[in-house]
């Protein structure tokens, strides 16, 4: 163990650099500025920003409920988010974040469907479950990571591939009767039985979507990824090999082994979220759910600039945006999508953020950690 | 001394020897001798080849464990070796056709129909591989392709929808025209952010992606909704004259639609331009080594935003495909991961268009197979095929050839690096 005094401060010291404010202001003035530029697509269609906002605003935090529901629907992004920008720090791109997280899902309802979970109590049951979802999405990460160090298979390409066969398969084990694999015969709609009662992760408030415990989670694993990258051994090898894999070649770090360890924890970040999202939210699991969620992590990750940290309070902005849209829409009457424009915005801002400098006269002090890594190395060169 | 090594070719030939034993031993006496026939006309009275299907499996087995052995004297004969792969890989389309035909009910199917509808299907992969290669010969990687071909989907649909109530020509070509320009204009947004600025060409790629999901969704509900118009007449048949007249294929083949001879062209002018031309060998000049093409008087900045432009023009004729010649109508993130595969395409060409070109078709093909093997309702023993598993046939098949037969490939020595002027 290193020493805690040291590993204290440096938790402060991180935690502080995360919230200065340089990087409050460029996010902040990159959210008016989106917020600006839709308003004007708005005005384009015929409908009011202002009221739409308002909407959207009092949809996000109008009250207990509604922050609540904010904080529920925020959770799962929280893993997917720590599964990519987790792969980021080793120089990798995991767009496969969606499959990962679908086949956790799949896994953990399918474990939580045991008979046996029934008669165990929660805290085995639980574990068990989240367990799976970990596996699941653990091994179908590291597929990627395995093809890439063994064959130099790009993994933009091949995580991209497997998200579209893991939403295939899922959808068949899902509705498929004969053969009868999970599907739940007794239910009206496709889906697979629902979990036993103490098989659910406990909800510390009711909404809908429920504040689950499995957004503390979500937070513990946030503090275990910084702990991993700042405090192990390990962690140095993955941001060596991020920074030049090259460089931790020459100095005998395995570089192959690194890809693969990286890409598998990455995927069970995000088998993590899918499970919790099974035992927390829904009990169940029905094809044509977490669509999407892969494009939403990748914003997210690269909105933080792939620090564990702000992966948290970025996707409580998201998923805040995201379960606001809904009265947005009511009172409104504009689409959802109004609230997909603005995040694309407001991601397009923080990545050229030379255009927020310049109009709000910010300047620039030091580099973050995702300028430091270059993302786009190339297709073939990481090894 | 030995004479041969144990590497990439020697595994591939391995596994050929492996599933040709198999086919031999295993597969080929336990199918049923009830001849088929593969015909190449539409009925009636096509021209047609009977195959026995236990014989043919037999000869395609017998074949693959020769391509294993002859992967052993790599060292001794190398194209012997290559060649021998080459041919393994293609017999696999045969295999796959005589396989699907003997295990189903059905007695013939057409193989001529089968190329077409792969070329087909192929169109918007190739032509998401084309605006791929020439940004990425530039040095820009784009995996924003996706995005643009989309947005242009959309634009291209609401203008043909709006203008013309999506049945009248006139407005359907303006459509075409609106949706390139759509795609010129986010590769140009590509250009600023990731050429100008300097942003990660991936994260500048996400936001495209993520702006198109987004723009179009909220252009969907509502501007499209609005007009009433759900769907509209796609492209017509073009006759391309003399061609069309050659017996068997000219008929099935050049008679076609527009945005697919548009495709054919595209590939055959971007492997002349970039290769036989001035401009070309600037792009990849300036894509292998920026620097020493400034050197030379070349502007790297403005290549760039030239190509770029130009793969995004090309990426915006693909989004037409989608929402007016395949069909006419928009939906939700209707391009399904296309643009991606284009990516797959072109890193499986080698960044190299006529390569590019066959990886596309590549995965038109297997479309067009999981299509054809759920019509022909393929059953081993009494386990019908799910059609699930036929849709992720492109997928997987992306991954092997990724993973397996190319090998690390070769980008662009500057592909993905940011420019900076020296001073």
């Amino acid at each position: 163990m290193t020493a805690p005094a040291n590993g204290r401060t440096d938790w402060l010291a991180e935690l502080r650099r995360s919230i200065n404010a340089q990087s409050i202001l460029v996010p902040v003035y990159a959210i008016l500025l989106a917020l600006t530029v839709a308003g004007v697509v708005i005005v384009l269609v015929g409908s009011n920003p202002f009221e739409a906002y308002w909407a959207l605003l009092r949809g996000m935090f109008g009250s207990a409920d509604r922050i609540n529901a904010s904080l529920g629907r925020s959770t799962p992004f929280i893993g997917a988010a720590l599964a990519v920008a987790f792969a980021f720090r080793a120089g990798l791109f995991n767009i496969g974040a969606e499959g990962q997280l679908l086949v956790g899902a799949t896994s953990a309802a399918w474990v939580g469907t045991f008979s046996f979970l029934a008669d165990v109590p929660g805290p085995i049951a639980i574990p068990l479950i989240v367990l799976a979802g970990a596996l699941g999405g653990g091994l179908y990460g590291g597929i990627p990571g395995f093809l890439k160090a063994k064959t130099g298979a790009h993994e933009v390409i091949t995580t991209i591939m497997l998200n579209n066969i893991a939403i295939l398969i899922v959808r068949w084990l899902v509705n498929s009767q004969d053969p009868l694999i999970l599907r739940d015969t007794s239910a009206s709609v496709p889906r697979t039985a629902e979990l036993p009662d103490s098989a659910r992760l406990p909800e510390v408030i009711s909404t809908s979507p429920p504040l689950h415990l499995g957004f503390f989670i979500a937070i513990a694993l946030c503090a275990l990824v910084w702990f991993i990258l700042r405090r192990t051994t390990f962690g140095f090898v993955v941001r060596t090999v991020g920074t030049n894999a090259n460089a931790a070649k020459y100095a005998g770090m395995g570089v192959n082994s690194t890809i693969i360890a990286v890409m598998a924890l990455s995927g069970a970040f995000a088998g993590v979220a899918g499970a919790g999202e099974i035992t927390g939210t829904s009990g169940f699991l029905s094809p044509g759910t977490f669509l999407g969620i892969g494009f939403d992590a990748i914003a997210i990750a690269l909105l933080a600039r792939a620090n564990p940290y702000a992966i948290i309070r970025t996707s409580l902005l998201w998923g805040a945006m995201l379960a606001g849209a809904g009265l947005m829409q009511q009172d409104s009457g504009l689409s959802i999508n109004a609230v997909r424009i603005v995040q694309a915005l407001v991601l397009l801002f923080v990545a050229a953020d030379v255009i927020v400098r310049t109009i709000f006269r910010v300047r620039r002090e030091g580099t973050t950690a995702l300028e430091t890594t270059q993302l786009t190395s190339g297709w073939g060169s990481a090894t | 001394m030995t004479s041969w090594r144990f590497g990439r070719r020697q595994t591939l030939g391995v596994i050929f020897g492996l599933v040709g034993l198999f086919l031999v031993g295993y597969v080929a006496p336990n199918l049923e001798k009830l001849d088929k026939g593969l015909t190449f006309e539409p009925p009636p009275d096509p021209l047609k080849v009977v195959v026995d299907p236990p014989v043919t499996v037999t000869a395609i087995g017998i074949v693959f464990v020769l391509v294993a052995i002859a992967t052993f004297f790599e060292r001794r004969n190398a194209k012997l070796a290559s060649g021998a792969l080459v041919l393994g890989t293609l017999l696999f389309i045969p295999l796959v056709l005589v396989l699907a035909l003997a295990l189903s009910t059905s007695r013939d199917t057409n193989v001529m129909q089968l190329l077409v509808e792969s070329l087909r299907l192929g169109t918007p992969i190739a032509l998401g591989a084309m605006a791929g290669l020439w940004c990425e010969r530039s040095g820009v990687v784009n995996i924003g392709i996706e995005g643009m071909m989309l947005a242009s989907a959309c634009t291209g649909f609401l203008t043909y929808a709006v203008v013309g109530d999506a049945n009248t020509t006139s407005a359907l070509w303006l459509g075409i025209g609106v949706a390139i320009f759509t795609g010129a204009l986010l590769a140009l947004l590509h250009a600023v952010l990731s050429v100008s600025f300097r942003v990660d060409q991936i994260i500048s790629g996400v936001v495209i992606n993520l702006l198109a999901l987004g723009l179009t969704g909220f252009l969907r509900s509502e501007v499209l909704l609005d007009t009433g118009i759900t769907g509209g007449v796609p492209t017509g048949d073009i006759e391309v004259p003399l061609l069309s007249e050659i017996p068997i294929v000219g008929e099935q083949l050049f008679t076609n639609q527009p945005i697919f001879f548009a495709m054919l062209a595209i590939v055959a002018g971007t492997g002349w331009v970039l290769f036989r031309t001035a401009f070309g060998l600037r792009v990849r000049a300036v894509g292998e080594h920026p620097h020493a093409a400034e050197t030379l008087g070349i502007d790297p900045i403005r290549i760039r935003y030239k190509a770029v432009v130009i793969g995004g023009c090309i990426a915006g004729l693909g989004g037409a495909w989608f929402s007016m010649e395949s069909q006419g109508g928009f939906q939700d993130n209707m391009t399904n991961g296309a643009g991606f595969i284009a990516l797959a395409a072109l890193n499986f060409g080698k960044w190299r268009p006529a390569t590019a070109f066959a990886g596309a078709m590549l995965f038109g093909f297997t479309r067009a197979l999981g299509s054809r093997l759920q019509i022909l309702d393929v059953t081993i023993g009494d386990f019908s095929i799910p059609s699930e598993f036929l849709q992720s046939l492109p997928y997987v098949v992306t991954i092997v050839v990724v993973a397996g037969a190319i090998g690390r490939a070769l980008a662009p020595a500057a592909d993905g690096v940011p420019y900076e002027r020296s001073r």
